[in-house]
């Protein structure tokens, strides 16, 4: 029979994640997929899977699992406090962003993420899950992904897949960047602000708020006027774009966001920029700087240097 | 007509068909909608992850590792997609309704608004041919037009925390089915048995922009009763 982990405690939202679910937002569905698409690949390259196999994704509190079965080849990526409980009692501090064999009866507690939100768990050969077309991401809202759509829940087991031989240990070592500025690209309705809240957007900082989850961030700081009109025609949304209901304070939508709005968007999170967005917590300030496409592009290419 | 494509962030474009909120102008959105579906099966285009048409844009979002919003605006203004016929993407579907007063929540406020008898405003949703301008908000959930001046009215001041899944909604020229259970500030005018989405089906939606639909009344007992297939 093959190996399975037991859910102990399923942490606050933890999801099965991967590239996302795509070719399907005419439909009404989000892409999702993994927030922070470095860590998560960080995870699968320490077990030697595939760039793209699904993960189990964390936020704050993670995740207790114990294994049952054949040994597994396991790793933690991001910023994360964790232990690996032996089947004697023994206690290890994990080691995050390095790769680490575990036997059965071993039990993994991710406590917390440290100064970010998310953090990735993979295992050698991946998990058995079944594809929702063609993805292992779970979009909860609309109940579409492995395990009807569902968070992890409490006394579950999730299947490993049957692999020949657990791969070889193997550590990264990360960089984590400190710093608040966030670069963006103009909105399409950018010229609907004031000259006044166009500086302020630029120049103030802006604190990310409690009412943050995988479909957005909301963000408080000094209000943004608008001089056109605080509704425009429902039309497509892409993940980062920065819109500004009536209210003046913004909202960044993130991988569920929904897939039309009505609001308009001041301006665009570039790719590059986007795992370093997502990870800030509620309570930190982040400051926007705008670029142009052209620099977008550039700093793209500098980021999948990291991969 | 195709007024302006704007680049959205690094990995998105904006074609913008004007402000005119209409089936012609909406009917140019989904032809280089479908154009572009086209062209994805075709692998005449790559790294496509997704497009959204609304009433007048076509939002298409991309993946930079594969192309860049220049190479993507191009192609578009290179190739000539008028030319496609929508009817042999589109099709009409007949959906059930029960305006039964059980699930027609806004009876009252309807006939106050538009000074017609429910019986009137019935006779005139069953008669209009509804154009599915775009899906979305919830997987499979459709806004569809044009509904008659006199049956135009606003939406609820205070939207309802909770709808039941089927509702049928009208707001302005507008009406929609919440596919699924949500919130939402719309009149509701009775309720549909019809499941419009399902993700483990090959077409997951029922409906998909440029669809036409025609309503076909059901008594409670046949809403009870109904099998989606």
């Amino acid at each position: 029979m093959s190996s399975y982990f037991k859910i102990l405690r399923p942490g606050i939202n933890s999801t099965f994640q991967d590239l996302g679910r795509f070719q399907l937002q005419h439909l009404g569905v989000a892409p999702s997929g993994c927030m922070d698409k470095f860590l998560f690949s960080i995870s699968n390259k320490l077990v030697g899977n595939n760039s793209s196999e699904g993960a189990l994704e964390f936020a704050y509190q993670g995740p207790l699992l114990e294994l049952v079965g054949e040994s597994a080849l396991v790793a933690v990526s991001g910023r994360i406090n964790f232990n690996i409980t032996k089947k004697n009692g023994d206690l290890i501090k994990g080691k995050p962003n390095e790769s680490f064999l575990i036997q059965d009866g071993d039990k993994i507690d991710i406590l917390s993420t440290i100064d970010s939100a998310y953090g990735y768990l993979s295992v050698a050969g991946g998990f058995k899950l079944k594809e929702v077309n063609g993805s292992i991401s779970t979009l909860v809202r609309a109940r579409i992904g492995p395990k009807d759509g569902d968070k992890l829940k409490i006394g579950e087991k999730i299947f490993l897949n049957d692999i020949s031989s657990s791969g070889v240990k193997n550590k990264i070592k990360l960089h984590f960047e400190k710093n608040n500025t966030i670069r963006v690209i103009k909105g399409l309705q950018f010229n609907y602000f004031s000259n006044k809240s166009r500086e302020v957007f630029f120049s103030k900082e802006y604190k990310v708020t409690r009412l943050t989850d995988r479909m957005g961030m909301r963000l408080e700081g000094e209000k943004l006027e608008n001089i056109v009109s605080t509704n425009i025609k429902s039309e497509g949304i892409i993940k980062g774009s920065v819109q500004i209901p009536g209210d003046g304070q913004p909202i960044i939508l993130l991988s569920d966001h929904p897939t039309i709005g009505g609001y308009p968007k001041i301006a665009n999170i570039i790719t590059a920029d986007y795992d370093k967005l997502v990870q800030k917590i509620p309570g930190s300030k982040i400051k926007f700087k705008m670029v142009d496409l052209t620099i977008a592009e550039s700093a793209f290419r500098q980021y999948v240097r990291k991969f | 007509m195709l007024k302006k494509i704007s680049n959205i962030g690094d990995c998105g474009i904006s074609c913008d068909f004007g402000d005119e909120v209409s089936k012609k102008t909406n009917r140019e959105v989904i032809k280089l909608f479908n154009f572009i579906m086209d062209s994805i099966k075709s692998k005449k285009l790559k790294g496509i992850l997704n497009s959204t048409p609304s009433y007048n844009k076509l939002i298409i979002n991309f993946d930079l590792a594969k192309v860049k919003s220049k190479e993507l605006i191009e192609f578009i203004k290179s190739n000539d997609y008028s030319k496609t016929i929508l009817s042999e993407k589109n099709k009409n579907v007949e959906i059930p309704i029960c305006y039964d007063e059980e699930f027609a929540l806004d009876i009252k406020r309807l006939e106050n608004k538009t000074k017609l008898s429910f019986k009137e405003i019935v006779e005139k949703h069953l008669k209009t041919n509804f154009f599915v301008y775009m899906i979305g908000f919830v997987p499979g959930h459709p806004f569809m037009g044009d509904l008659g001046k006199e049956l135009e009215i606003d939406r609820l001041e205070t939207p309802r925390v909770k709808l039941p899944k089927g509702s049928v909604g009208v707001v302005e020229k507008f009406c929609n089915i919440y596919s699924f259970e949500s919130p939402g500030g719309w009149n509701i005018i009775g309720k549909t048995p019809f499941d419009l989405f399902d993700i483990n089906k090959k077409d997951p939606s029922k409906l998909l922009p440029g669809d036409t639909v025609k309503f076909k009344s059901i008594s409670k007992k046949e809403f009870l009763t109904f099998k989606n297939e």
